[in-house]
């Protein structure tokens, strides 16, 4: 459904932040990307979107090769991102502009019943909490009825019980219309709650170091054992991925270094 | 009602301005404020005079340039200057406000636009003013056109600069949310980069406006029979400083109300503003 192939980005200033990255997804599935910082998860993501260009490699949704904004991928950025002068209705709406008046009506007021926003049609952005606020983002990006939902690291400003509930949200709006999910996140109990496969990342440059299947039914506990061997599988990969980059010391460096 | 509906709600109403006995208290005191001083210093003047500390034929008594005033009014006159200063002020500014907002919007949208030629109107905007009297005066006689002109050109050079200046700040993660929903150049402009900059576009209107009325006393002082520039200049010429007084208070007065209108205009479209402090 989503093809990555041999995905490579090297910025102008010659950092590669990604380097031949490559990663199949089926349709419905969700899939987690961790690491270090450095690793090149947002700069996939923003590839998949099609707001970067690749240096190498290539994305593919059901085929068709991903070179910009496509509207078959939808995107959710760490701040909601609303429009401050749009009313959260409207707001909803944008990506709905090509429907009738009507229809644009009826999905804002089926997605806000959604995200349990129900009557804040009209209020504006300035007036929303972060969590509120970031449900209405959730609705923008899936009012359209993306096939692939990519979240930048979607809930890292929220505190623990807000995001608990979002996750709630998510899986719930994801169970009604299945799309593809690719996520970023630093929270390992995160990836184990949501997805069905975390991808362990790993920095300079980005590649994949490993890759973890999490098979067991939702709703996860995150006190059954099933979920702690799972969590545990995922930090062992995460301290694999960065001792084995960590920069051993350059003896030319030291003494050059030592006088600066 | 939660606590933090509550604080919604008052955030609402304070947004809206809501007509509420505090507010409209809250109003007349500020004014009384701001009057309280020149108030003061008049009333000390006309006491100064009466006293015959002075004798304020250079700087007339509050008595003497409220008792022009009346004449000028009585007589028609007075309505009659008003009107054609503001005419020429509101043509002006009509002309400078549209085409500053057009090439401004346009040199912000198009890095190509703006390379052709942001230079020429940057160089344009260190000419003096009045330097272009001579040319409009050949160009368009001594009537109405050229006096117009120098308005629009003063309102254009603000209006121009600040709708660049916005665009160019608009946040680069708002825009992106447009690219994400693949708006094209224009769609992206009317639906992120002017809504984005009504509140610069608004104070640039103001600033605009602001050196309209300073352009309409240079436009009206370079030959008019009719304006308050020319009650500065029949003034001065005729030896009256009570009329010259006069001009220049209702000048102030009319800066200010104009200056009132536009911010209770544009108001509404700014009412999603998430700010501090309520617009000015």
């Amino acid at each position: 459904m989503l093809t990555i192939e041999a995905l490579t980005k090297t910025y102008a200033g010659g950092t590669t932040a990604l380097s031949n990255v490559s990663l199949s997804m089926q349709a419905g599935e969700i899939v987690a990307l961790v690491g270090g910082s450095g690793c090149g998860k947002t700069t996939l993501l923003r590839l998949v979107a099609g707001l970067d260009r690749p240096s190498g490699g290539s994305v593919a949704v059901d085929g068709n090769v991903v070179t910009e904004p496509n509207a078959a991928v939808g995107l959710i950025f760490q701040e909601p991102r609303l429009l401050p002068w749009l009313s959260v209705a409207d707001n909803i709406a944008f990506g709905l502009k090509h429907l009738p008046r009507k229809e644009q009506r009826a999905r804002v007021d089926f997605a806000l019943m959604r995200v349990g926003l129900a009557g804040y049609n009209d209020r504006w952005p300035r007036q929303l909490s972060g969590g509120q606020a970031q449900r209405v983002a959730i609705s923008r990006a899936l009012a359209p009825e993306p096939k692939v939902l990519l979240l930048d690291e979607p809930f890292s400003a929220l505190d623990a019980f807000t995001r608990a509930s979002l996750h709630d949200h998510l899986l719930a709006l994801w169970a009604a219309q299945r799309p593809t999910m690719l996520m970023v996140t630093h929270d390992v109990e995160e990836a184990v709650t949501l997805a069905d496969r975390v991808v362990v990342m790993q920095p300079r440059p980005g590649r994949i170091f490993a890759q973890i299947a999490i098979d067991f039914p939702r709703p996860r506990d995150p006190l059954s054992d099933a979920f702690i061997a799972a969590k545990r599988r995922i930090l062992e990969a995460l301290d694999g991925s960065l001792s084995e980059s960590r920069p051993k010391p350059k003896p030319d460096e030291s003494p050059a270094a030592a006088w600066w | 009602m939660t606590a933090s509906d509550l604080a919604l709600q008052q955030a609402g109403e304070a947004a809206s301005g809501s007509e509420g006995q505090p507010a409209a208290a809250g109003w007349l005191k500020g004014l009384a404020v701001g009057v309280a001083l020149p108030a003061l210093l008049a009333l000390g003047w006309e006491v100064a005079v009466r006293a015959g500390v002075s004798n304020g034929r250079l700087v007339p008594p509050p008595s003497r340039i409220l008792a022009t005033l009346v004449d000028l009014w009585r007589t028609g006159d007075l309505v009659m200057h008003i009107v054609a200063t503001l005419r020429r002020v509101a043509l002006g500014f009509a002309f400078g406000a549209v085409a500053g907002t057009i090439l401004g919007g346009i040199s912000g949208a198009s890095a190509m636009f703006r390379r052709l030629t942001d230079p020429m109107f940057q160089g344009f905007r260190s000419v003096p003013s009045i330097a272009w009297v001579p040319l409009f005066v050949l160009w368009f006689g001594i009537f109405e056109a050229p006096k117009v002109m120098l308005i629009a050109v003063g309102v254009f050079f603000p209006v121009y600069l600040g709708v660049l200046g916005a665009i160019q700040s608009v946040d680069r993660k708002l825009v992106e949310v447009g690219q994400v929903f693949r708006l094209s150049q224009a769609q992206m402009l009317r639906r992120i980069l002017l809504p984005a900059i009504l509140p610069s576009w608004a104070v640039a209107l103001r600033s605009g406006l602001g050196l309209g009325f300073m352009f309409v006393v240079a436009a009206e002082l370079m030959g008019a029979s009719e304006g308050l520039g020319y009650l500065l200049v029949d003034g001065q010429q005729l030896g009256k400083p009570d009329q010259i007084v006069a001009a220049i208070i209702v000048f102030a007065l009319l800066g200010k109300i104009a200056d009132a209108v536009l911010v209770r205009l544009s108001a509404p479209l700014l009412a999603w503003q998430d700010t501090a402090r309520p617009a000015l």
